[in-house]
């Protein structure tokens, strides 16, 4: 039987921010793109006391893990975390993830937060796969009002992905 | 324990938690809340591959003080000693080893290192609060810290946390991803706290409070405290007719 989640509560940053969190890949990484975004609570306040967690493939579609059906692909940690500052910004340098088998490219991405007592999960998907998009059963699950709130805008950097957590233009969260 | 995706692959999946095991996040008794949780429905996430993976990350995260909360100072912090251990294991009982597990908290007098935290209470220059280490091949795990103590936090009239340790773990997959509070047994704060009361499942609440441990205590030293974290399962069998969407 599971243990509970609780909230992070407000001092997670204390214990879990990193230094290397937000890069994925090293700065200077062929590929490498920032995604940058702001977590805003359901008045439109910038979320200052969270946390972004994302877990992707790497450009190849490919996971160092062992259960990959395919076979782990080593050297990828693919993994990034990054507390949101005062004004409830985030920024994570990754590479592009390849497409997964029946999937378009994606992003899986967690936010923790002071007031939030379990994680909530959402999508990154990128507005230049137009076709694989249209084509992806996880985004053919949401309701296509809402679809545009997983998509990433192109930035002059890489992507602007923001996460509204409530109410007007609320992103899509997964129940996992 | 396996299932064939539409992609050909066979994956593993993995068990959803039963109602009442996690928080809601509309939880009204807790403030914060209000402005914080979605109001539209979660949309089921089928297990794929970006499901079944999941970041493994070992040794390479950790300093050589870093599950030894009472010595990262060239003091001592204030408090008592303890010695906090468990087991990392998945909802089969298996272990997960090799798994990082990640821990903050306040000091003895329930005073986080932390900005934003300013109550009446000294801050303990000899302790940090913050702690990480790796299940070892059993799954298990152990710090030795200081006990934390209670705070108070505005959410209500007279309102205190009970005494907690903030763990965050890992598991080996992405459905796995977890963090929790470890309570203290017999906390009579306990009946006025609304993020421990947030898990409807009294059972499922009561797994969050770790067991005195006196075979792990040491003479002199230190008390000890048993914690186990249990994960998500996989599920046992897969029939055709359940196959993903
Ligand atoms: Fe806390």
């Amino acid at each position: 039987m599971s243990t509970p989640s609780q909230t992070v509560g407000p001092y997670l940053a204390l214990g879990l921010p990193w230094a290397d969190g937000p890069t994925v890949v090293e700065e200077g990484t062929p590929g490498a793109v920032w995604i940058r975004g702001v977590v805003y609570d359901g008045a439109g306040t910038p979320v200052p006391d969270g946390l972004i967690e994302t877990w992707q493939a790497d450009a190849h579609g490919r996971f160092d893990h062992p259960d990959d059906p395919r076979g782990a692909q080593p050297g990828f940690r693919g993994f990034g975390r990054c507390p949101t500052t005062d004004d409830g910004e985030y920024g994570i340098l990754t590479v592009v993830p390849g497409a997964l088998p029946g999937e378009a490219p994606h992003i899986n991405v967690s936010v923790f937060a002071r007031g939030l007592l379990h994680r909530v999960v959402t999508r990154i998907y990128f507005p230049e796969n137009t076709a694989a998009n249209a084509a992806d059963p996880v985004l053919a699950a949401v309701p296509a009002e809402r679809r545009d709130t997983l998509v990433a805008r192109k930035s002059e950097d890489g992507y602007t992905f923001d996460v509204r957590l409530q109410g007007e233009g609320e992103t899509v969260f997964f129940d996992v | 324990m396996t299932a064939l995706s539409e992609s050909g692959l066979i994956l593993p999946r993995y068990r959803r938690d039963p109602e009442g095991t996690h928080p809601p996040l509309d939880s009204p008794g807790y403030k914060s809340t209000g402005l914080r949780h979605p109001k539209q429905p979660l949309v089921l996430l089928p297990h794929k591959l970006t499901e079944i993976t999941g970041p493994l990350l070992g040794p390479g995260r950790l300093g050589e003080l870093d599950n030894d909360l009472t010595k990262q100072h060239p003091e001592e912090p204030q408090g008592q000693r303890i010695i906090v251990h468990g087991r990392l294991l998945d909802g089969d009982g298996r272990p997960v080893p090799n798994s990082l597990v990640e821990i903050w908290q306040a000091n003895a007098g329930g005073r986080y290192k932390h900005v934003w935290d300013n109550w009446p209470c000294p801050v303990d220059p000899h302790f940090d609060g913050v702690g990480r280490t790796i299940t070892d091949n059993e799954g298990r795990y152990e710090f030795t810290t200081i006990k934390p103590g209670a705070y108070p936090w505005k959410n209500h009239d007279n309102a205190w946390r009970p005494a907690h340790i903030h763990f965050s773990v890992f598991g080996t997959a992405f459905t796995q991803r977890l963090v929790t509070q470890m309570y203290f047994p017999d906390d009579p704060l306990f009946s006025q706290d609304p993020i421990f009361n947030s898990v409807p499942d009294e059972k499922a609440r009561n797994r969050m409070i770790s067991r005195f441990d006196l075979s792990r205590t040491v003479p002199e030293w230190a008390l000890a405290f048993e914690f186990d974290i249990v994960l998500r399962g996989r599920e046992a069998s897969v029939f055709e007719n359940e196959e993903d969407e």
